[in-house]
């Protein structure tokens, strides 16, 4: 073989490779999606799954998902506790942050070294005796519990913060201190608005976390009222049993804010997730 | 991406070796009400991250320890100490202890996840026409909703669901029952856990790549390296530090799999991952002193294995602060 005929095998590889990769990722969600939107009927005479549907505008099981399902209230839930968990976030990340990188005192080391060791424990493992401790506060079966647990166990956008504040000329906070700024005044008027490119990293790293999250609401708000979209779309299981067409309604609903999010906002997310994981 | 960070640390050490007089010089001659109200600042801006920190971090840890050495149900006021009897139950009960070696399937899947991550991230760290589609649709993946992913791939490996019509299609017929026998069961789950998660370590390997500067790609070509000799001595030292990392999250993470075949398959037909029992031990079965000698056991193995990590690959970017 040739240099240039072995180069242009070794590319039709490379190629035929990422296509492959391609197919294996969409099709699953691609053949939810056909399902979705076929009809009881349809899928009783049992076509075969990558069939496509009669009328690909029928959104019956839409519906069924927003109405059966209490998909509405599910959102409703997911969005209270987005809100809260994320803006709490926010607040004690920079904080803390703030506190760590321009203040030197005594017990400094140990605070960080806290933090530190906190990151490496799962928290899948501890909550045998987070739930005691949620419980004993009276936060069970109300959205204080993920509210209040996705708040207090994020150490990854501390970290976040900690670099961005860093990088935020500690002359700022001296000629503002002259000014007769207090600490809290620094803090407000001039790192948090310096800190917009992290917070939003921060938004919509621990966004799509809390957004996607089902260990948390489905160990601490067992009530119905109170399902989140993991949870709401879990409980499909038992009622739409063999109806795949429902269950699968329901899947694109909670996958279609993803997308959406996600192509709008890229290159946030790619970097804020490598960092996440980075620390 | 490592570059930066480096500059960041080398900038932070500067500085604060610029600040530290300053500051001091300051507090000497601030009164002393001043000096008291600054050395109280920082902990004003600490409270409450630290109570929620110590509340719901390290109070559990404790009282998961505590708990282990009992009987406790979780629920009756009273309890009783028991000694390391939990702990010789769970390695003494052969079905307590076989969840560990499902954990083998997803640590094998991980390998499998690794390699091809790695694979893609240095091919489309070249040229490739349409890289930033590729690239996408590599890492989406990886922002679904888990149980969302639980029953796309439920359908999937349904009976003649997504799996069997593609099998159909290429002139394979069969009618097993995918997440039927235990070990078809193990294999599919730890499949899907390589779908949903590859994405993640495909992204962070691009990085690393795509911070080694160009410059020495066409140094090597110069000096007549292909691409193998490109990979073996550019890319896979600069991408070290990553690999390392991967390979404790990956660690970590088969063991304590949960979510994947807890929607799906609810620990079913030899399914159930060491997190799947103790969650059900202590929810389910009411043995929380059973299950806190559980949640210790897998805690403490993944600190070993960090620590092995540490010790290993010296990461200087541990001490960030």
């Amino acid at each position: 073989m040739t240099r240039l005929s072995r180069h242009r095998a070794a590319r039709t590889l490379t190629y035929l490779s990422l296509v492959v990769a391609s197919v294996v990722v969409l099709l699953p969600l691609l053949v939810v999606l056909l399902t979705s939107l076929k009809s009881e009927q349809e899928m009783a005479n049992d076509s075969g799954a990558l069939q496509l549907p009669d009328d690909p505008l029928n959104f019956d099981n839409y519906v069924t998902a927003f109405q059966d399902g209490r998909m509405l209230s599910a959102f409703g839930n997911t969005a209270i506790i987005l809100l809260f968990s994320v803006t709490g976030t926010v607040i004690i990340g920079s904080m803390a942050a703030y506190a760590i990188d321009r203040y030197t005192f005594r017990a400094r080391k140990l605070v960080v070294a806290l933090f530190l060791v906190a990151t490496l424990v799962p928290g899948v493992t501890t909550q045998v005796a987070t739930f005691q401790i949620v419980d004993s506060f009276g936060m069970f079966d109300t959205r204080w519990a993920p509210i209040v647990l996705y708040m207090g166990t994020d150490i990854v956008s501390i970290y976040i913060f900690l670099q961005f504040v860093r990088s935020i000329p500690i002359s700022l906070d001296e000629s503002a201190r002259l000014d007769g700024a207090n600490a809290f005044t620094i803090y407000r008027k001039i790192i948090l608005p310096l800190l917009k490119p992290a917070i939003a990293t921060v938004v919509i790293v621990k966004g799509i976390t809390v957004y996607n999250d089902f260990y948390i609401p489905f160990l601490y708000m067992p009530s119905e009222d109170l399902g989140v979209i993991s949870t709401s779309l879990f409980r499909f299981k038992g009622p739409f049993g063999a109806h795949w067409e429902n269950i699968s309604a329901g899947a694109v609903l909670v996958i279609l804010p993803t997308l959406l999010v996600f192509l709008f906002l890229q290159r946030y997310i790619y970097n804020g997730f490598t960092r996440g994981a980075t620390k | 991406m490592a570059d930066t960070t480096e500059t960041g640390v080398t900038g932070k050490a500067a500085r604060r070796v610029e600040a530290a007089p300053a500051a001091r010089t300051a507090q000497a001659r601030a009164p002393r009400g001043s000096r008291l109200r600054r050395g109280l600042t920082p902990w004003l801006f600490l409270a409450a991250p630290l109570v929620l920190l110590i509340t719901f971090t390290y109070a559990p840890v404790a009282n998961m320890v505590a708990y282990s050495f009992t009987d406790w149900d979780g629920v009756s006021p009273e309890l009783s100490y028991t000694g390391g009897e939990n702990y010789v139950e769970l390695f003494t009960r052969p079905e307590l202890f076989e969840v560990f070696f499902v954990s083998g399937y997803y640590l094998a899947a991980s390998v499998v996840q690794i390699v091809v991550a790695l694979y893609f991230a240095t091919v489309l760290s070249f040229n490739v026409r349409f890289r930033n589609f590729f690239k996408g649709v590599l890492f989406f993946p990886y922002l679904i909703n888990g149980v969302a992913i639980g029953f796309v791939f439920l359908y999937f490996f349904q009976d003649g669901g997504t799996l069997d019509s593609i099998l159909g299609l290429l002139g394979v017929h069969s009618d097993r029952a995918w997440l039927g026998t235990p070990v078809s069961a193990n294999v599919s789950l730890a499949g899907v856990s390589v779908w949903r998660y590859l994405g993640l370590n495909f992204v962070l390997f691009l990085g690393a790549i795509q911070s080694i500067p160009g410059e020495l790609y066409e140094a090597a070509e110069l000096d007549g390296a292909n691409r193998w000799h490109q990979f073996r001595y550019i890319i896979a030292p600069g991408i070290r530090p990553v690999l390392s990392l991967t390979v404790i999250l990956s660690v970590s993470g088969s063991l304590s799999a949960f979510e994947v075949p807890f929607i799906m398959t609810g620990g079913a037909t030899g399914t159930e991952t060491f997190v799947i029992q103790t969650v059900k031990l202590a929810f389910q079965f009411n043995k929380t002193g059973l299950a806190s000698a559980a949640a210790v056991v897998l805690l403490l193995i993944i600190l070993a294995v960090t620590w092995v990590q540490r010790r290993l690959v010296p990461d200087d970017k541990v001490d960030l602060v």
